[in-house]
């Protein structure tokens, strides 16, 4: 039983990454429909930013904030003007297609620039465990889980208890109607823009000292968020964190009990049912569609 | 593409394929790799162009046909059977597990679709490594024969660039008939309106779960010959990112256009060859080039071209209209 303890909470605090990166996907494709095949990279890219800052001799806090504004202009607002922004109204996959090639650019840009061998990097959580419950548990696990809760908690009351968040919402969901009433329906999605930035330099903040800083670190995680944004609800936030959770806490689960050469193929097995089951994800809305 | 009169556009036909034929008889071992592997991905992205460009349904598994294709080769010309025969054996695989892939097509659609065989591309990857006994786990399968064709050997370079440059001629007739065929239209019609398509009796089921079949049997294809080509394949080439690559192709080439793939197959093939000049910046200035294409235009090259002609067609039809008119005014 112990075992199984371990592996819940070591999924949750995967899992709790994979919520961060995949409600910012869920963000983007609510307010521009964009599918960001790029998103894995974007988690990859700011810890190399804030290693950057480090070796220029920044210390670790100002390093953070600088990879965290970084990443804010160049995954944000450089990302939205330079290739959102002029492919938006040519539809879904042009744009798709145009982020996979930016996924390849920035994993060559990182291998070429920075390093193509994996890097150390510092943890903002001590390690060491601590005893809950007669258990031993990573204060690494504890920590990351607390960041993500608050960073989601954070998001959960800027969108639903704020007048910005519920401008935010109107653009997303009718952006004719929203501009009639007055919301400034572009500076909204330019917002969400920035907030996927911060999620992503989050994520990457967290899961950089478990994983190590990689070029091609991107392409798994990249994956596990889509998987997490798809089987929780596509177009709910909420949705996207459950996913996030159920898939962190399936993947570990998946490793010990049923092979470690199919662990892999558990979460898409998952996907494929809830796609054919319940294509609008366990918590989703179902879309309206056009004929 | 009808700004040009019909001889011209002969013409430059036949001075490609002669081109194709002709040039590379002085190429180096590698220069023939390189476009004998240009000739293998236009087969697997013209199938791909049949799937999504004709008839609007979002594969991201084409790689997992080739890879299909490239296994179903490896191990049966490995045990002594000649490639036609393994050929054919590709074929008939991929077709039935691509029509089996077709049945999610028909309840969902879009980007779910995508997702969907998002799955079943990394499955089909975990089973290529993880069965070893069939396919050699991460081992891979080596010494794979190339075939001897009308009693001649194939092993050399040059001959083997002209089975595949062959095959693809096959397989370009092929397609060029099927989209001019009932078949085709009705692809078609299930891209640009799927109720309308249903309500003139088009049976939308089966066609779907065809353009599904019959794209992923051209990866298939195009898997059967690229065993023979690398003479050994491993389960790497064969994951998630060479579906990606190749929906790349046909979008930048162009999707629902006739010659889309092969563009497409060029750019992301020969492009990164002719960059290599700049060493570790290739695939970056590759990436770059692939996004700056889509800004400028989202439809792929001959989506340029084809809004040129139009814009053409207009130029002259207004011209046509002015002279009528002033005509109309003179007589009066």
């Amino acid at each position: 039983m112990s075992n199984l303890f371990d592996l819940l909470v070591a999924g949750l605090a995967t899992g709790a990454i994979y919520a961060l990166v995949a409600v910012g996907f869920t963000l983007l494709w609510q307010t521009s429909q964009t599918i960001n095949f790029a998103q894995g990279e974007f988690v990859m890219l700011p810890a190399f930013l804030m290693l950057a800052a480090m070796h220029a001799g920044a210390p670790f806090w100002l390093a953070i904030i600088l990879g965290i504004l970084l990443s804010m202009i160049l995954l944000g607002l450089a990302f939205k003007m330079l290739l959102v922004d002029p492919m938006m109204r040519h539809g879904v996959l042009p744009l798709a297609i145009a982020t996979m090639a930016l996924a390849i650019g920035i994993k060559e840009a990182v291998k070429q620039f920075f390093s193509a061998e994996a890097s150390p990097f510092p943890s903002i959580v001590p390690t060491g465990d601590i005893s809950i419950l007669g258990h031993a548990v990573s204060l690494q696990s504890i920590g990351v889980l607390g960041v993500a809760i608050l960073a989601v908690l954070g998001l959960t009351t800027l969108l639903n208890r704020t007048s910005l968040g519920h401008q935010m919402q109107a653009a997303a969901q009718n952006p004719t109607v929203a501009r009639i009433i007055g919301v400034p329906v572009e500076r909204m999605i330019l917002l969400t823009f920035l907030i996927n930035a911060f999620l992503v330099a989050l994520a990457s903040l967290l899961i950089t000292p478990i994983y190590l800083a990689k070029f091609s670190s991107g392409e798994v995680l990249g994956q596990a968020a889509f998987i997490a944004a798809i089987v929780g609800g596509f177009n709910q936030v909420r949705g996207a964190i459950a996913g996030g959770l159920l898939i962190g806490v399936l993947d570990n689960l998946a490793a010990a009990y049923v092979s470690t050469q199919y662990r892999a193929a558990v979460p898409m097995i998952f996907l494929i049912a809830v796609i054919l089951f319940r294509p609008q994800g366990l918590l989703g809305r179902a879309e309206e569609r056009t004929v | 593409m009808s700004g040009f009169a019909k001889p011209l556009k002969i013409a430059l036909g036949l001075a490609v394929i002669a081109g194709l034929i002709f040039v590379p008889m002085n190429f180096n071992r590698y220069g023939l790799f390189i476009l004998s592997q240009w000739a293998v991905m236009s087969i697997a992205a013209m199938g791909l162009n049949l799937t999504l460009g004709y008839a609007g349904q979002v594969s991201l598994a084409q790689g997992a046909f080739v890879g299909i294709g490239a296994y179903a080769a490896a191990i049966m010309t490995t045990h002594g059977w000649p490639l036609p025969a393994a050929i054919l054996v590709a074929i008939a695989l991929s077709f039935a597990v691509g029509w089996v892939l077709g049945y999610p097509a028909l309840r969902v659609q879009h980007h779910y679709l995508a997702f969907v065989t998002l799955a079943f591309s990394t499955l089909a990857f975990l089973v290529f490594r993880n069965e070893s006994w069939l396919t050699g786990g991460i081992y891979g399968i080596s010494n794979i024969p190339r075939p001897h064709i009308f009693g001649f050997a194939t092993n050399k370079p040059l001959p083997f660039y002209y089975v595949c440059l062959g095959s693809l001629a096959i397989v370009s007739v092929a397609v060029w008939w099927l989209i001019r065929s009932p078949w085709g239209r009705a692809f078609m019609a299930l891209r640009e309106n799927p109720l309308r398509a249903q309500s003139l009796g088009i049976d939308t089921r089966r066609y779907t779960l065809m353009a599904f079949a019959i794209g992923s049997a051209l990866g298939g294809v195009a898997g059967a010959l690229y065993a023979p080509l690398t003479q050994y394949i491993d389960p790497v080439p064969f994951n998630l990112s060479l579906s990606l690559d190749l929906l790349m192709m046909v979008i930048v080439g162009g999707a629902g256009f006739y010659f889309g793939p092969f563009l497409g197959a060029m750019i992301a093939v020969l492009l990164p060859e002719w960059l290599r000049f700049t060493e570790g910046y290739y695939l970056m200035l590759y990436a770059v080039a692939v996004m700056l294409l889509l800004i400028w235009s989202p439809t792929g090259i001959l989506g340029i071209l084809d809004r040129y002609m139009a814009a053409r067609r207009t130029k002259a039809a207004s011209a046509l209209r002015a002279v009528a008119k002033s005509r109309l005014e003179t007589v009066q």
